[in-house]
């Protein structure tokens, strides 16, 4: 896994994203046992400290469980990680609609837009 | 967390000329912390001054709550700006060496070490490059079980890919509980790993703040945020 981080935000927040999108894609399955923070932190190069704070908002999320133990692994829950998902998707979606209004779009002209699109696509 | 490096009103001078002046700071344990500034902003003259090379001319700094000595220099690790090994000495024989004088030196730490930067533990000093040099310092520094490492611009003349494992390194050895505090220029390359940002400049704190919290408010990377304030 490459980590992608930039300079203008926060880096736990963008650690939390990536993680999140690594559950969503199936890079750790439900039920799943995460590497130690130390070893992720490792591997993003980044302070462990900020690898903990993000692993910390995960788990507030409901996505990750810590067991007094034996780490961290994440949730068997599908339905927790499908909140987490449809929650991301429209979060990107307001984005996307923001622009187009700004390109002076309708929202009924965006779906149709969408609907020919996805239509070609099926073709 | 306690507080493992504390500066009172803090002052030295050199002369007519202040390097330190009347800096207050503490820093709580288990934090990586980037102690940034343009050249001569006092930055090694603070480090100096925890390492007992320099005394204050007035005011306290505290390792641990004591002034530095010899029990403080058992918790400290330090990295200086230049180099005060041996030259005709061999990498093993520098080794052999810091065991003797530091009970917290882990030998087979720097084996490893070297070993994953490919350097010969028989090769003298006097025939390796600079940054070659540099790694070795660096890598004794880093075997050591310390509480508070000190590293004088570690990175400053090695090429990027030996910065990358550097840093690696870094956070690879130093535990929960110790703290790293890295006197550097070089901010883009580090910032991912620092906790906590120490300005420094003509020897007065000007900013000190966590890495998130200027990311978070200012919406800049931490250097990006430096070239502003020191500006020319």
């Amino acid at each position: 896994m490459r980590w992608e981080l930039k300079s203008d935000r926060p880096i736990y927040t963008q650690l939390t994203e990536q993680i999140e999108l690594m559950i969503f894609s199936g890079v750790y399955p439900l039920g799943s046992k995460l590497p130690s923070v130390r070893d992720m932190a490792q591997d993003a190069a980044v302070n462990p400290n900020t690898m903990q704070r993000a692993l910390a908002k995960l788990e507030e999320d409901g996505l990750i469980i810590t067991h007094r133990t034996s780490g961290r692994s994440i949730t068997e829950d599908a339905r927790m990680v499908e909140i987490a998902k449809i929650k991301l998707a429209q979060e990107q979606i307001s984005e996307f609609l923001e622009k187009m209004q700004l390109l002076g779009f309708e929202q009924k002209e965006v779906l149709t837009i969408i609907d020919n699109m996805v239509k070609e696509m099926k073709n | 967390m306690s507080t493992i490096f504390e500066c009172k009103d803090l002052t030295k001078k050199f002369g007519s000329t202040v390097a330190v002046s009347a800096v207050n700071l503490k820093i709580e344990r288990g934090q990586i912390i980037g102690l940034l500034g343009p050249n001569g902003s006092g930055k090694s003259t603070l480090i100096k001054l925890a390492n007992e090379l320099l005394t204050p001319t007035s005011g306290n700094i505290l390792i641990d709550g004591k002034k530095p000595g010899i029990d403080t220099k058992k918790i400290v690790s330090y990295l200086p700006e230049k180099t005060y090994l041996n030259d005709w000495m061999r990498v093993y024989q520098i080794i052999e060496l810091f065991s003797d004088f530091y009970d917290n030196f882990k030998p087979e730490k720097a084996y490893d070490m070297l070993k994953s930067l490919n350097i010969n533990a028989n090769d003298r000093l006097k025939t390796m490059s600079k940054g070659t040099k540099e790694k070795v310092q660096l890598i004794l520094v880093m075997s050591r079980e310390a509480e508070l490492y000190l590293l004088d611009e570690p990175i400053g003349g090695v090429d990027p890919a030996a910065r990358d494992y550097i840093l690696q390194t870094i956070l690879r050895n130093y535990n929960e509980n110790a703290t790293v505090i890295i006197s550097t220029h070089l901010i883009s390359d580090i910032e991912n790993i620092l906790d906590y940002v120490v300005f420094i400049n003509q020897g007065k704190v000007v900013l000190t703040s966590s890495v998130d919290d200027i990311r978070d408010e200012k919406g800049k990377s931490v250097d990006v945020l430096f070239r502003e304030v020191f500006k020319c």
